[in-house]
This record gives structure tokens, C-alpha cells and sequence, in this order.
């Protein structure tokens, strides 16, 4: 009887441990910066270079921090649905324009949409190295006091917006500042 | 000679693939720190390659950045440090001992622990099995036979 049935539990153990590995994203490399204070960065905002951004002018609010680039293809699936979010008016959503170029990043904005309250210009990609970007797009939740509360990595979609980011938002905008 | 031009082109065409990132180093023990550094750390954009593989752009600024903090006398720890800090544990490719890793050292040693019992269980029940039971009627049989082939007539 053994002979028969360890076989059939090992494979059945295998395909549970195989499944379980097909449905894990290789890619989703648990953030570090969770839970810790949002790196800091002065960089020049995209549309009028004079005015620099810093994470700190954000303090006391719940934002987003969306890093986007014109290159890159997954920002275009994207971009509409950071545009709804923002309709929404429910959070601020900032922009880390990642090595882009200036003139490229701004034409971006003008003809798909402008969803951020201001995207700070990252030409040489060292706020992004601060902020563990390994993979254009990521959106950060930051909470009222400055703490990095939640990552994504990869292209919003909509569901990603009304299930975990909204939902995260209001709670954070329930916590004192 | 007329064909300069052409052994000139000779001469240099490995520079133009060797372009890709020429650092200098103030001493050889920097140099071995980077090189060790580059080794150590994973490219998370591709992510079966090590820094000093991996032509991603990431993994050119995370080089550039290495290459800085060696130059301003940074200590390996520093680095590692540096980028565990932002990327987390899994750009090392050997992950420090810790609960959420445990399972990753330990688990092949537990397997092998298993493996090897289950070995033993089986050459234990097969020796078991080789060795029947016989009355004397059939040892002395077993006997006569053996002893018929030790002595052929």
C-alpha cells in the first residue's frame, strides 16, 4: 500500500509547492523603505525648473509618489488610470520623472495628461537609486508623517486603485498627523 | 604609406567595443573592492545576473555608485550596507541568516536529513527481507548444494 501512496503524496506536495511558485511575481522584490521615512530629494520640478521639490513640503499629508518616464512602455498602460486616480481628488499624487529627458517628460505631460501636482525632474536617477527603483513605474503610499507606508511595483490598474490604494489612502488620512 | 588610414582603423577598432565603462582606480586594493563589490551584489532589473554582468541601466549607475563610494573610502560593509538599505536583502546573493531566510539556508540540510532516513529505512527493511527463515532440513540442502559446486566431480 506505501508503495503506492508515498509517491502520490510526494507529487501531490511538489504540485502544491510548484503552484504556489507559479502564482509568486519574481519580479515583486519586497521593498526595504516600508515603514521607514520617505528618502529625501531636492530636484528641480519638471515644469519650472526654479521651483525645487522635496518630499518634506508634503509633510502632513497622505501622497503618492509615482515614478514614471517617458520611455517607458508600461507608464503609457498606466498613465490613464493615474489620471482617474487623481480625478478622484481623493490623494495627491506626486511624479519622480526618472531619467528622462526635460523636453521629452513635458511633452509626455502635455499630451497624455497631467495627473501630478508636481514631478520632480530626476535626470541622473540617484533619487531614484535612494528610493530602491529597480523597475519604471512604482507608486509609494507616504503617510502624514513622512513614513513610506506601501509600494507598488509595476503598472497601476484600476483595481489596484479602488481594492489596496484607495482603500490604504483613507485609512492614513485617519491616522494625526 | 597609403593604407594609414586603414591600419589606424585596425589598430583602434577594439577600443570602440571596450567603450563601455573604463574606471580608474587609485590602488590595486580599491580595484579588488570593486571587483568584489560588482560580483557580490545582484542587478535587480535582470535578475540571474550580478552587477558586473549585467548591461542594464540600473546596473550601470549602481556600478558608477559603487565606483564613487570606493573612491570616497567606503568599506564593504558601507556598500552592502548602502544597498540593502534601498533594494533590500535580495540584492545579495548570499542573504544574511534571518527568520524570513531561515528556511533558505536550512531547508536543503533538512531535505537531505529526510532523504537520507528514508535510505536507511529502505536498506534496513530490504536486508531484513534477504534473510528467511530456514528449517535445518533445507540449511542441510543449501548445504549439500554448495558443497557439490565447491567439489566438482
Amino acid at each position: 500500500m506505501w508503495r503506492y501512496l508515498a509517491p502520490l503524496g510526494i507529487f501531490i506536495v511538489l504540485v502544491i509547492f510548484l503552484s504556489i511558485g507559479l502564482k509568486l511575481d519574481p519580479r515583486e522584490v519586497p521593498s526595504p523603505l516600508i515603514g521607514k521615512p520617505a528618502p529625501s530629494f531636492t530636484l528641480p520640478n519638471l515644469k519650472q525648473a526654479e521651483q525645487m521639490i522635496n518630499p518634506d513640503d508634503f509633510r502632513g499629508k497622505v501622497w503618492l509618489l509615482n515614478v514614471w518616464a517617458s520611455w517607458c512602455v508600461s507608464c503609457r498602460a498606466e498613465h490613464p488610470v493615474v489620471n482617474e486616480l487623481a480625478k478622484t481628488g481623493e490623494v495627491i499624487i506626486v511624479g519622480l520623472d526618472y531619467k528622462d529627458g526635460l523636453e521629452e517628460g513635458r511633452q509626455w505631460l502635455r499630451q497624455r495628461g497631467d495627473p501630478y501636482i508636481a514631478s520632480a525632474y530626476d535626470e541622473d536617477g540617484r533619487a531614484g537609486i535612494d528610493w530602491g527603483v529597480y523597475g519604471v513605474p512604482e507608486t509609494f503610499v507616504i503617510d502624514k508623517k513622512g513614513i513610506v507606508r506601501y509600494k507598488h511595483t509595476g503598472p497601476l490598474t484600476m483595481k489596484d486603485v479602488t481594492d489596496t490604494l484607495l482603500p490604504l489612502v483613507r485609512e492614513l488620512k485617519k491616522e494625526p498627523a | 604609406m597609403k593604407n594609414w588610414w586603414l591600419i589606424s582603423l585596425w589598430l583602434f577598432s577594439a577600443l570602440a567595443m571596450a567603450g563601455v565603462e573604463v574606471h580608474e582606480f587609485k590602488t590595486p586594493e580599491q580595484e579588488q573592492q570593486y571587483n568584489r563589490m560588482v560580483e557580490e551584489l545582484r542587478c535587480l532589473v535582470c535578475q540571474n545576473q550580478n552587477l558586473a554582468d549585467s548591461n542594464a541601466e540600473l546596473a550601470q549607475d549602481l556600478r558608477q555608485e559603487v565606483y564613487d563610494m570606493i573612491q570616497q573610502g567606503a568599506s564593504d560593509k558601507e556598500i552592502i550596507d548602502f544597498m540593502v538599505a534601498r533594494y533590500g536583502d535580495f540584492v545579495l546573493y548570499r542573504p544574511p541568516l534571518k527568520s524570513t531566510t531561515l528556511f533558505l539556508w536550512i531547508g536543503p540540510f533538512v531535505i537531505l536529513g529526510i532523504g537520507v532516513l528514508v535510505l536507511l529505512f529502505h536498506i534496513r527493511k530490504r536486508r531484513a527481507a534477504q534473510e528467511p527463515e530456514l528449517n535445518e532440513a533445507e540449511l542441510e540442502k543449501a548445504r549439500q548444494l554448495l558443497n557439490n559446486d565447491r567439489n566438482p566431480s
